[in-house]
């Protein structure tokens, strides 16, 4: 397999990467085509997203075995820290495009817009909006909205329980990492246990929101720019708590299965720190797109 | 290109085709990229090409006047994302375990990914040309509400974007992560080659500036196919928000094309002028200073789409400033060169070149940092002067002088010096006729990314022309010297050249699949 050399570890020659690129390829080449509605375009997305599924399912078991096999060394584990923390720093940059995005509306273009007299006349500047021609705000968690009207979800019903949720689960996660130092093995699987279960209930929830924002609050991603902002941030922030919650998930499975050590545990560790940025950003998302 | 060592018992090379697709090496990594970097480099170049015919002569001639379009906008994502940048990660994949005494990249599996991202990247741009309604003819930076139209090309380039990003990414944490921790032992930070500097914080750069560029084109996709209304005033929107979440990537981008170039050129100089580099501490704190202060001059590229005025000032003062650390670094090179034992050859001519002709750009780029002539000079042929003198005579002439300076590391063969001589003289006088007179022509007037043009500025435009064709055949001199040194040519020794700093050189030429099997120990 990988040889050591004069104490650096260095892996062998690896497939995974270039056939989890041509995955990439088709899903984007398949997503195009879909969009334009062509034929094979949901066929090539399929045939994609199975190929990057498999990939990197091989990918991290390799890793996971050769790691378990006392391959890697203290460098190997530095260099690995380094990646996922700087992956995670390249995350928040991209979360502060969007975040900037609601910032610059909110604050400069929604009261320039309304500055326009000879424009829109009669358009007023005001938070949530969907814009001149979008359709009318008619306050939080309305009941009944009309069509040409929509409704935002209010920040004290759902959303304070999915922020609760979501602090307790990175407050779990800690005390499974501290069990994991102590070797406390069934406390580490319960309290892991525990912040997926909770990870999981997030999602739930949120789903719940989406459909009641589509179904009766006429709030969806074609609300002028408040739709926009509101489902772009909260969607790739769901999406980064699937993917952390599926990562907790596959940890939980290598716990069980008697992987990690007290003393080293990387794969954890990363897997902690993805959640405890995906739990920052929502307090991000709670303050500036719900209370605010 | 690499042999094998014997008496390293894991040296031995892999063969065949599999050696290429599925290595882990940073060497044969750094060839994969440089290679893609070249064919990408003659692409665009024959697209350039297109554009110059086009433009030799006012009226419409040879291509219709969207698929010029076309070009204008293709040209420059492939020379930006697929040539330079690229490029520059070939040398950075070469040299740095080289140059910091480790015996590869960090994270050997990820570097391999972060190739083979590129070319379905490139595919997907290349197909966009052939896709009803054409590739993305909205120029480079995409602004909305032109890009929100347009057809299938657009989508493909947004995903070409996004493949190119995760690409970007992925190297830069693997970049810094191998210059953080693999370090030989007493190779202090303050100790490391200027070119591992530069690139350090070029790689901080990519992290911070790629990702709001993903958000960006993303947000796009969104607005043309899912009903968001980002950029569409109607639904509250403004596209003037695409333009700072652009610039705000776009202007680090331009730093990320200079500094690996600044970095090899402060390798070159030193060796050629046989002294130690004038300034080393000075120079890092330069370009961490250009570093920071990328981040918060980015509207100086939208001082004409409106702003507050009080915008308009700070940024216009802050844009100012960068000239200060350039100039620090541009003073550093000259006093290198200063009483020392100079010899000219090819690395060092480019090098020479890359300061000067680089120098005429910062300072064309001081003029428009103004924010009330940059009223004149805005979209207008002046632009494109300014950016190729930065671009292609500072990021592409300081490449061309490391191609030239590690060529014979690479192969152990030294290249041809005078067909190297005849490739820069060529390529140098090319390049000041055809950039040189668009000066002027910006400055009369003429708008940049339109294929007809009023009559009188047709004199200039067909020197241009010329300018671009001896500039863009000297090319293939180059594609000549490679060839001749990978297949054969006089045997160069570790050293290479006489008395050059740095680990590299220490090593033979070439250097075993795995250099550093055991850290060398830097005093
Ligand atoms: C002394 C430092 C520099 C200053 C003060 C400067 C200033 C400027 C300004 C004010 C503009 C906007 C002009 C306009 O559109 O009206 C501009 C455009 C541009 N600059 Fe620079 N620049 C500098 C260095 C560089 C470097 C090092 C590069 C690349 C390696 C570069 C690449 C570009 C490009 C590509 C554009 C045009 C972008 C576009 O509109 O397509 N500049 N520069
Ligand atoms: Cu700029």
């Amino acid at each position: 397999m990988s040889a050591a050399h004069g104490g650096y570890y260095l892996p062998d020659p690896t497939k995974w990467p270039i056939i989890t690129s041509m995955g990439l390829f088709l899903l984007a080449l398949g997503f195009t085509l879909q969009i334009h509605h062509l034929a094979p375009g949901p066929w090539l997305m399929a045939a994609g997203a199975i190929i990057i599924v498999l990939m990197l399912y091989a990918w991290f078991s390799q890793v996971a075995t050769e790691s378990e096999a006392g391959r890697y060394d203290a460098q190997v584990d530095t260099s690995f820290r380094m990646g996922m923390g700087w992956f995670i720093f390249s995350e928040v940059m991209f979360f502060a495009a969007f975040f900037g995005a609601l910032f610059y509306t909110r604050v400069l273009s929604v009261p320039w817009l309304a500055g326009e007299e000879m424009l829109w006349p009669g358009f007023e500047a005001a938070w949530p909006t969907a814009g001149p021609q979008g359709a009318a705000y008619i306050g939080p968690d309305a009941h009944e909205v009309a069509p040409g009207q929509f409704s935002s979800i209010g920040a004290f019903g759902v959303p304070l329980l999915n922020t609760i949720l979501l602090l307790a689960s990175s407050v779990t996660v800690t005390i499974a990492h501290w069990a994991l130092k102590k070797n406390q093995r069934a406390k580490l699987s319960f309290w892991l246990f525990v912040s997926v279960v909770l990870g999981f209930a997030f999602l739930y929830f949120q789903a719940g929101e989406y459909m009641e924002a589509y179904n009766h609050l006429g709030l969806t991603l074609g609300s002028g720019v408040y739709g926009a902002t509101f489902f772009m941030l909260t969607g790739f922030h769901g999406l980064h708590v699937t993917i952390g919650a599926i990562t907790l998930t596959v940890i939980l499975v290598r716990c069980l299965r008697g992987h990690f050590k007290p003393d080293e545990h990387f794969g954890f560790e990363g897997a902690a720190w993805y959640w405890h940025f995906v739990d920052t950003v929502w307090v991000g998302l709670f303050i500036f797109v719900y209370i605010l | 290109m690499t042999s094998t060592v014997a008496d390293h018992h894991h040296d031995e090379v892999p063969k065949g085709i599999s050696r290429w697709l599925f290595t882990t090496n940073h060497k044969d990594i750094g060839t994969l990229y440089l290679w893609f970097a070249f064919i990408m480099f003659l692409v665009g170049g024959a697209m350039s090409l297109i554009i110059r015919t086009e433009l030799f002569q006012p009226g419409l001639q040879v291509v219709d006047p969207h698929f010029f379009n076309q070009m204008t906008t293709v040209h420059a994502l492939v020379m930006v994302f697929g040539a330079v940048m690229p490029g520059f990660v070939g040398f950075a994949n070469w040299m740095i375990p080289m140059m910091i005494g480790a015996p590869d990249m960090a994270l050997p599996r990820l570097n391999n990914w972060s190739f083979w991202l590129l070319p379905p990247a490139a595919l997907l741009l290349i197909i966009s040309l052939f896709v009803p309604g054409g590739g993305p003819a909205a120029g480079w930076t995409l602004y909305p509400p032109l890009s929100s139209q347009g057809g299938m090309g657009v989508d493909f380039t947004i995903f070409t974007v996004h493949l190119l990003g995760m690409s970007s990414i992925l190297g830069s944490i693997n970049i810094i992560a191998t210059i953080l921790n693999m370090r030989a032992p007493g190779m202090t930070l303050m100790k490391m080659p200027l070119f591992v500097w530069t690139w350090l914080i070029t790689a901080f750069l990519l992290l911070a500036a790629i990702p709001v560029f993903a958000g960006a084109v993303t947000m796009l996709l969104t607005d043309r196919h899912f009903g968001t209304a980002f950029f569409d005033p109607a639904g509250g929107g403004d596209p003037v928000l695409f333009q700072h979440i652009f610039w705000f990537f776009g202007h680090p981008e331009v730093y990320i094309l200079i500094l690996p170039a600044f970095g090899i050129i402060s390798q070159v100089i030193p060796t050629f002028s046989r002294k130690p580099l004038f300034g080393y501490t000075s120079m890092v704190f330069a370009s961490v200073a250009i570093a920071f202060l990328s981040f918060i001059v980015w509207a100086h590229h939208m001082y004409t789409v409106g702003m507050p005025l009080s915008g308009e000032l700070f940024f216009m003062y802050a844009t100012m400033l960068i000239a200060i650390p350039t100039g620090v670094k541009i003073f550093n090179w000259l006093a290198t060169m200063w009483r020392g034992s100079m010899t000219f050859e090819t690395p060092m001519l480019y090098a020479i070149a890359c300061v000067a002709l680089f120098t005429v750009g910062g300072l064309t780029g001081l003029t428009m940092s103004i924010t009330p002539a940059d009223f004149q000079y805005h979209d207008t042929y002046y632009i494109v002067a300014h950016f190729h003198y930065t671009i292609f005579a500072g990021s592409v002439l300081g490449m061309l002088a490391g191609v030239y300076y590690w060529l014979p590391k690479w192969t152990g063969h030294m290249y041809d010096e005078t067909l190297g001589k005849w490739h820069f003289w060529l390529t140098v006088i090319g390049f000041n006729i055809t950039f040189f007179p668009q000066h002027f022509l910006g400055l009369a007037g003429m708008p940049r990314r339109i294929p007809d043009y009023a009559l009188q500025f047709a004199d200039f435009n067909q020197v241009s022309t010329i300018g671009a064709f001896i500039m863009g055949f000297a090319q293939l001199i180059l594609l000549v010297v490679v060839v001749k040194a990978i297949r054969g040519g006089k045997e160069a020794s570790s050293e290479v050249w006489e008395n050059p700093e740095g680990l590299e050189w220490t090593v033979p030429s070439p250097p075993p699949y795995h250099t550093f099997a055991t850290p060398p120990q830097v005093r």
